[in-house]
């Protein structure tokens, strides 16, 4: 376990921002405490610096998991977000997109959602914007899709490709 | 039943089938009947009828009628019989009007009389029985026969006279009717004598049809024979269920009520015996599990726990209060089409399914970690253990991660949980698990458990969900029947008992709101359950206490020839068959010191050293420290030493402007510990190597060198003696046995510094408390000295800030303050 350095710290905060934009550091100083990121095993954790305390009497080969797993960096050192960050990131989401009842079951497994399925979206979304998909209740991204990417939203569809396909890792392990 | 041909009863007329049939003879006559106004204007009643029919046709009905005084025995022994029966099955009451109806038919005369006649025709009847058992013919007959068993009770010359025969009968039935409720028992013991004949005739059909067991009384209990040996291994080859299911009860009602059923020449143990091979070839069970089970359990509880372990229990669920509430999720899933209820009034967030449309493991509210899928009993230990917030919980089995996640959401996320498995493939699962739920205050590692406070230690709360045989939950996995033997339960005992002391050794005695320690299992062995947390009682210095469970059995205090130890009725036991939940075992542990009763061996370990709240001596390791103290101070580490000298002697040189006077005066007053004494003598002559400081340890050396010959040899005794007694006294720490032990719990009388003159201690120990910070609270010994020691000493242990700052602030500096 090691703090990030500067290149994969750079990379992932990225990848963040395409969702929550620039408040970042809301993630790192938060009142309950200072939260940091961790890499261990190639995946980054988000910790607070009580549960880091004690994680680090435990050797490295031992250690399988703290707090929660933001993402993980691929061979090639990009990095890919998981699920399991949803909601840290879904209180700072820029744009918001919310999907009606029906959509829903569809868009859970792993459906695209076409315009009509759409309840509600943040103006002045962009095409290609990262969104944060939300249920009419307000129920953050049904826990399936982090990353929607919103293509021709001028258009009569719009195509929200949804966790299950290629774009996105959902790892055996978080689904076990 | 037959139709009631009851003459007081108004028919039913009319166009509709059960009308009709209700007419009795008429309809079937009426081809042989003339018109109705043939014999007289007035209509006939199907008795005049038939009777008029039969005038008519003379010889035509003669060999019909004939032949109905044979069939008359039969049937009227059929209908008695199903009356019987009746009376019998559906109840006195429901069934008494049917008696009576028969009886009015079919025993115009007294009862005996009938009873005779029931008893010549029994030959007839047996055989006839069966076939006329239940069949329509019966109704028929008996139809068809009223008129003629009349005619037979009359004589069946006799013409209808003053009376119709229906008529006489149905004055004769008044008759009876009015008697019946008077004679009701008096029947129907003559119906069970009646029944007891026919028992043992059906008793040969009885292995051919499970009809004839109607017949059979059910309170009539034949004898049960025990077969003898040989048949044995008959059943081996070709194992009938249903012999062997019905000779489980049969053994089992036996056995309960031995002194009556017993078969002569029969001992109990062969029934015991030969009712454990049923049991283990019906519900399919190794010998060995079986044997264990019926010590176990008496035997109706056993009958039912096998039946219980062969259903699966139900579905039950936890809410994840972390993301949702019992009351929303619950709507939520009815709304999916799921039938559930509230798992009981123990639990605030369990709920049971009973049934459900979609797969519960499939919903979105679980994949959005609104539920987890837990069996009711894991629900148990979590609430036993009541983790508060902002506390460390050690969770050293945790696969796959329920329990965890209970506690992570009973602390509501904060605090730190480390969950560790041994076992990397269901690590898997808790990962999986603990992010789908939003725990966010957990660690998960890949420790054995016997590691444990080597890598860490110092937990507030330990849950220990023991890796066990698994005869609890045999409903989930059936393969535990047979393939578990006494190897087996032994090596996971002893596993048990591993993981169990090095959880034990991981949580802090002095931690402010813990110090608790939750063992189970989900097996129900005694071997796993009760032999290890009395193993544990017996190792280290923890005690039982109430696990606050308010439900369950007890956990045993003996068990065939083993004893335990009292306190063991506040753990609880589970059983299937009477919880509806998993098998399981919940003790609860608080360890009340953090010194490890040393038993002659190595030195304890002093990492997990602190004031102990309660102390708990026993008598033991005292008894055996005298002569131990000696082997301990050779084996102590100078580490330990040089931890406790060091702030012992920063705050010497400090205090006292004259070491050596000051030194002195405690070494006087270290006179009551005595072998501390001389541990303390053995330790500062080893010291001096260590020491930074050179100005003491000359001094010290010196005078040590002077005084221990002094002590060893005359004092020895005499401080036995004391120490003895001091350890008494000292209510504040444990009985600290090892040395280092000592050494890191400080009591405030025992500030004695090590080096000590045995002489002159009052005086010193005067002057001690205010030097002396308790260095070595070596043990407190020395009672009498002690007292006022005490007395004296107690302003200074309040000043005797708590040992783990001294421990941790091992600079001379930081000894100060204490002594001040």
């Amino acid at each position: 376990m090691r703090p990030l350095t500067e290149e994969e710290t750079r990379v992932m905060f990225e990848k963040i921002a395409k969702y929550i934009g620039e408040n970042l550091q809301l993630l790192v100083d938060r009142p309950d405490g200072t939260y940091c990121f961790r890499l261990h095993n190639d995946r980054v954790y988000y910790v607070s610096e009580k549960i880091l305390k004690l994680a680090a009497n435990i050797s490295g080969d031992k250690l399988v998991s703290l707090g929660t797993c933001f993402g993980k960096f691929t061979k090639t050192h990009k990095f890919r977000l998981h699920i399991t960050a949803l909601d840290y990131l879904a209180p700072y989401a820029k744009y918001k997109v919310w999907i009606k009842p029906g959509a829903e079951q569809s868009f859970l497994y792993g459906n695209h959602v076409l315009k009509s399925g759409l309840g509600r979206i943040t103006e002045n979304t962009s095409q290609y914007q990262g969104v944060v998909v939300y249920s009419m209740a307000d129920i953050p991204l049904l826990y399936s899709a982090i990353i929607i990417y919103c293509i021709g939203s001028e258009a009569k569809d719009i195509q929200l490709p949804v966790a299950g396909s290629p774009d996105h890792s959902m790892d055996t392990q978080q689904r076990s | 039943m037959g139709r009631k041909l009851d003459p007081t009863k108004k028919e039913k007329r009319g166009p509709g089938r059960k009308a009709r049939k209700q007419k009795g003879a008429e309809t079937e006559l009426a081809r042989f009947l003339p018109t109705a106004g043939d014999e007289n204007s007035k209509r006939l009643s199907s008795r005049a009828r038939k009777r008029a029919a039969k005038r008519r046709l003379g010889s035509a009905e003669a060999p019909e009628t004939s032949r109905c005084p044979s069939a008359n025995p039969l049937t009227r022994k059929l209908p008695k019989g199903v009356s019987a029966g009746a009376v019998r099955t559906p109840g006195k009451k429901g069934a008494q009007s049917l008696f009576n109806a028969a009886q009015g038919k079919k025993r115009p005369a007294p009862a005996h009389g009938s009873d005779e006649e029931e008893e010549e025709c029994e030959e007839d009847g047996v055989v006839n029985q069966g076939e006329l058992w239940g069949s329509e013919d019966s109704d028929a007959d008996m139809k068809d026969d009223y008129g003629a068993d009349s005619n037979s009770e009359d004589d069946d010359d006799r013409e209808s006279e003053e009376l119709l025969p229906i008529e006489r009968a149905a004055r004769k039935q008044k008759a009876q009717e009015a008697v019946a409720g008077a004679l009701w028992s008096e029947e129907e013991t003559d119906e069970e004598e009646e029944e007891e004949e026919m028992s043992p005739e059906p008793g040969p059909e009885k292995g051919d049809e499970t009809d004839g067991g109607l017949q059979i009384n059910v309170e009539v209990e034949e004898p049960f024979v025990l077969s003898p040996a040989g048949e044995m291994e008959q059943d081996a080859q070709a194992p009938d269920l249903q012999r062997i299911h019905k000779r489980i009860q049969d053994i089992v009602g036996v056995l309960r009520d031995f002194g009556t059923q017993r078969e002569e020449g029969r001992s109990r143990a062969e029934y015991l015996h030969r009712l454990q091979r049923d049991l283990a070839t019906y519900y399919s069970y190794g010998d060995f599990l079986l044997g264990k089970l019926m010590d176990l359990f008496p035997l109706s509880e056993l009958v039912e726990f096998l039946e219980a372990n062969e259903v699966p229990r139900p579905i039950t669920l936890r809410t994840n209060t972390l993301k949702t509430r019992r009351r929303d999720l619950a709507q939520a899933l009815i709304n999916r089409g799921v039938n559930l209820d509230p798992l009981g009034k123990w639990s605030k967030t369990g709920l049971v399914v009973y049934d459900s449309s979609v797969p519960i493991g499939a919903t979105p509210e679980y994949l959005a970690g609104h539920y987890m899928l837990q069996g009711a009993s894991s629900m148990l230990p979590v609430m036993a253990l009541a983790p508060q917030e902002h506390e460390r919980i050690l969770d050293m089995c945790c696969a796959p991660g329920g329990k965890t996640s209970y506690i992570a959401q009973l602390m509501k996320n904060t605090g730190v949980i480390l969950a560790n498995d041994a076992n990397a493939e269901r690590l898997k699962s808790v990962v999986g698990n603990l992010h789908r739920l939003g725990v966010t205050n957990t660690i998960v590692s890949h420790y054995d458990g016997r590691q444990f406070p080597k890598v860490v230690g110092g937990f507030d709360r330990v849950l220990l969900d023991a890796p066990c045989s698994g005869t609890g939950v045999i409903s989930k996995d059936p393969a535990v029947k047979t393939n578990k033997d006494e190897k087996d339960i032994l090596r996971c005992a002893h596993l048990q008992k591993e993981l169990l002391l090095s959880a034990i050794d991981s949580v802090n005695a002095t931690s402010k709101t813990g110090g608790y320690l939750v063992y189970c299992t989900c097996s129900i062995m005694v071997e796993e359950n009760e032999w290890v947390v009395d193993y544990a009682l017996k190792k280290r210095n923890v005690r039982l206490v109430p696990t606050g469970l308010d439900f369950g059995q007890e956990g045993f205090t003996r068990f065939r020839e083993r004893r335990f130890h009292p306190t063991l009725r506040s753990t609880r036991r589970f059983y299937p068959h009477t919880h509806n939940m998993d098998g399981f075992f919940i003790a609860k542990f608080k360890k009340f010191s953090n010194s490890v009763p040393q038993s002659q061996t190595a030195p304890g370990n002093s990492a997990t050293c602190t004031p102990a709240s309660l102390g708990q001596v026993t008598p033991q390791p005292e008894s055996s420290s005298q002569p131990a103290k000696k082997a301990k101070v050779a084996v102590k580490t100078k580490q330990q030493l040089q931890k406790r000298q060091h702030p012992e002697k920063a705050s010497f040189e400090k205090q006292n402007g004259n070491g050596i006077s000051k030194e002195a005066r405690s070494d006087l007053s270290t006179v009551s510990s005595v072998t501390k004494a001389q541990v303390s003598s053995m330790l500062q002559d080893s010291l001096p190597p260590k020491k930074a400081k050179v100005i003491r340890e000359p001094k010290v050396t010196g005078k040590l060198k002077r005084q221990s010959p002094k002590l060893q040899s005359s004092k020895k005794v005499a401080f036995q003696k004391q120490n003895a007694a001091v350890k008494g006294m000292v209510t504040e720490t444990p009985a600290v046995l090892s040395f280092s032990k000592t050494q890191a719990t400080q009591k405030p009388e025992n500030c004695v510094q090590p080096f000590g003159k045995t002489q002159g201690a009052e005086k010193v120990k005067q002057q001690l408390p205010e030097q002396l910070s308790k260095k070595t609270a070596f043990q407190k010994q020395n009672g009498t000295p002690k007292g006022p020691k005490t007395l004296t000493m107690s302003p200074l242990g309040s000043s005797w800030s708590p040992p783990a700052k001294r421990r941790k602030s091992q600079s001379r500096g930081s000894s100060q303050p204490l002594l001040s």
